[in-house]
């Protein structure tokens, strides 16, 4: 008998059911569990607090990456206040419980979003949780991959699983292909820009269409990573080929005989295509731009070459418009790319993979950052690192004027320590422009790399297509 | 965890979309690891005049005559964005937040609230501002009833507003039961079901230990 035809995320559900609980919520098998040293150190604490341990260790890994500072020979000692206290208390714990630690100076540390799918411990049709709303990034590697709080990464870390609700499911078809220049960073802010911020509320959302085929692997993180950003429990994309290409020989990819049989099991991972989801949405893409934010919510995008949008044509209410445009000194009408910044930043779990500072690095090769313009260029990883200076790339964003860092989460948002300043304007890879996130007072506009250099070298908001004089 | 039921309280109108938990708690009012001293740091970038100070912004909700003793948030859209970090739900708790009633909540946010005794309820935006409108004209006396027992809240005038909660999150707060000594009751449930697994996708659990290198703080 045939059965019903269903959906990926209804394939991985079904993969880890242990067993339905009374109160309507699933009893669900996690996979691998990642902790870092912000949301996961009190996790660990408070476990041991409570007598439990962890139920599994070698499936269970933890990363510095959120306090520890990027500076060049850094140690344990951060600019957070207090920040040395947590790296080593998570340190003690991590090495307490016998699970997997990318410490401070292991080679494989680096923001836990880059370094789970580059050593593989992120898998097709795995589960994989972190007290990281990023975690939906992962998901772009065919697993269900979700943020959760530090109180059940406890629960997930004792008991080796989670209770949820199963979320309902939606799916966002691309339609057509995107321009040359446009990235899996302008989808994701055109998604955002068309459905808003609370688009995505409660679902696994499955992206989907001949586009997203033709992305590769970094550019799939990309893209899923902004799911959170659309109120979305995690995004999906099914594993194919070059997913297997990806992982295939990486540090924790299953080999030999059991790499042959998790292949044969994830190549049936995919949506039947006869599935029904909870909501189905097209996107067109065929005409898009690059896309940059002008207000303080992700859902405030519009073209790096647009206006700032009337109340009207904003997708916000009232309050939140006038708020957003107070708090980032714009005026409605006021053509972008006339704006001076003060910052750029490259960096992230969105946008510091090694295809990313390649992309950057092409634009500003040759050319230096504008007068005034404070440039900083932070790899997602010490292996992106170590990549990108065998390319040297390093040397041309140095050459430039950029900072060349150590890898880490950095000034993605202010713990306390760096900060961009008051009402400085910076155009960053990141994910988030929430006020005060790079810093207090500070106005974050949210673009790809190449427009976060392109900006970085005319010294206002610009199109990386419409530089002058590329060589 | 402490049991919710029912609340009669003042409540506080804080209607922002996207009110993220950065906004809730700045990173750097996290300062050690603990999930306690969180407080001071709530909203610390609206309540106070200063980055860093203590000084009262006398025009932020929370610091306005008539808020004192609020027990219930009314938010706007997207309630607890943002980052997963479950210290604004700690800091909530410890301020003395025990409910917060949104249009819709960001689900990590949701989650953390129903793990530690706070009750989301979610209700139509068009509701929180009539009850925004009645709490406002007189906040120490125009308290609000959340009563999760009934499923419904209560507005000073007396009207009432059914809301929903999932099964399991209304289960925990009512009882208020730690979701970890659950599980393990399950215990035979997830050792059968570990068995099979391990059998079917036996990649999963071929990862070898950890080893630690003795390190040293530097």
């Amino acid at each position: 008998m045939k059965s019903d035809p269903s959906t990926l995320f209804d394939k991985i559900w079904a993969q880890h059911l242990v067993a339905e609980m009374p109160g309507g919520a699933s009893l669900i098998a996690i996979d691998r569990i990642f902790l870092h040293e912000r949301t996961g150190s009190i996790a660990l604490k408070s476990l041991r607090e409570s007598g439990r341990s962890v139920a599994d260790p070698r499936r269970v890994f933890c990363t510095m990456d959120h306090i520890v500072d990027t500076f060049p020979g850094r140690g344990d000692d951060t600019r957070m206040p207090g920040g040395k206290a947590f790296i080593v208390e998570t340190r003690e714990a991590a090495q307490a419980s016998g699970i997997h630690l990318f410490d401070v100076r292991d080679p494989d540390q680096g923001i836990v979003h880059v370094i789970s799918p580059e050593l593989a411990i992120v898998l097709p049709g795995a589960t994989v949780v972190c007290p990281d709303s990023h975690t939906c990034t992962q998901g772009a590697m065919g697993a269900f991959a979700w943020g959760i709080g530090s109180t059940e990464a406890e629960h997930a870390l004792a008991t080796g699983t989670l209770r949820i609700t199963r979320p309902r499911t939606m799916r966002i078809q691309f339609q057509g292909r995107p321009r040359a220049g446009v990235t899996a960073k302008d989808l994701s802010l055109a998604v955002l820009s068309r459905f808003g911020s609370v688009g995505g509320n409660g679902y696994v959302v499955e992206y989907a269409g001949e586009a997203i085929r033709a992305l590769e692997i970094e550019a799939r993180l990309t893209l899923c990573n902004m799911a959170t950003e659309f109120s979305a429990v995690s995004g999906l994309i099914a594993a194919d080929d070059k997913t297997f290409d990806y992982l295939s020989g990486r540090r924790f990819a299953p080999k030999g005989a059991e790499w042959d049989a998790a292949l044969a099991d994830w190549r049936s991972l995919r949506s039947d295509d006869e599935a029904r989801f909870d909501s189905d949405l097209s996107v067109d893409i065929a005409d898009l731009g690059p896309m940059i934010t002008w207000g303080t919510s992700p859902q405030h995008a519009i073209p790096v070459s647009a206006h700032v949008p009337t109340l009207e044509h904003s997708g916000t209410t009232r309050e939140s418009y006038d708020r957003a445009l107070a708090y980032m000194g714009l005026a409605p009408g006021t053509v972008l790319t006339d704006l001076p910044i003060d910052a750029a930043f490259i960096g992230s779990c969105t946008n510091s993979r090694i295809s990313d500072l390649r992309r950057a690095a092409a634009i500003v090769r040759g050319r230096h950052v504008a007068p005034g313009v404070k440039a900083i260029c932070v790899p997602g990883s010490m292996s992106v690192k170590r990549q990108a200076e065998s390319e040297g790339l390093d040397k041309i964003f140095l050459a430039a004027g950029f900072e060349w860092r150590e890898s880490g989460c950095s000034m993605c948002f202010f713990s306390g320590g760096e900060s961009f300043g008051k009402q400085q304007r910076v155009v960053s890879s990141t994910n988030r422009n929430f006020e005060s996130r790079q810093g207090p007072e500070t106005r974050t506009h949210i673009a790809s790399p190449e427009t976060v250099a392109a900006s970085a070298i005319v010294g206002r908001i610009a199109d990386a297509s419409r530089l002058p004089g590329v060589r | 965890m402490r049991k919710f039921t029912s609340l009669v309280a003042v409540a506080a109108p804080l209607i922002r979309a996207n009110i993220d938990t950065d906004a809730i708690i700045p990173s750097r009012e996290m300062k050690t690891v603990s999930k306690t001293g969180l407080a001071d740091g709530l909203f610390a970038g609206w309540r106070y005049t200063a980055i860093g100070g203590r000084e009262l912004n006398p025009d932020f909700v929370l610091n306005k005559p008539g808020y004192a003793g609020t027990q219930i948030l009314l938010g706007g859209e997207n309630f607890g964005c943002g980052s997963s970090r479950e210290h604004a739900v700690w800091a909530l708790f410890e301020y003395g937040i025990l409910a917060v009633i949104a249009p819709s909540f960001s689900p990590i946010f949701h989650g953390n609230c129903v793990r530690n005794g706070i009750a989301p309820v979610k209700l139509a935006a068009d509701v929180i501002a009539n009850l925004a409108a009645q709490v406002e004209r007189d906040p120490a006396k125009a308290k609000l009833t959340v009563d999760l027992e009934r499923n419904v809240v209560i507005a000073p005038d007396g009207s009432r507003f059914p809301f929903e909660l999932d099964g399991e999150a209304r289960e925990m707060l009512l009882e208020g039961l730690d979701a970890i000594d659950l599980t393990l009751k399950q215990r035979t449930a997830i050792e059968s079901f570990a068995a099979r697994d391990r059998a079917r996708r036996p990649w999963i659990y071929s990862i070898p230990s950890a080893t630690h290198a003795s390190v040293k703080s530097s």
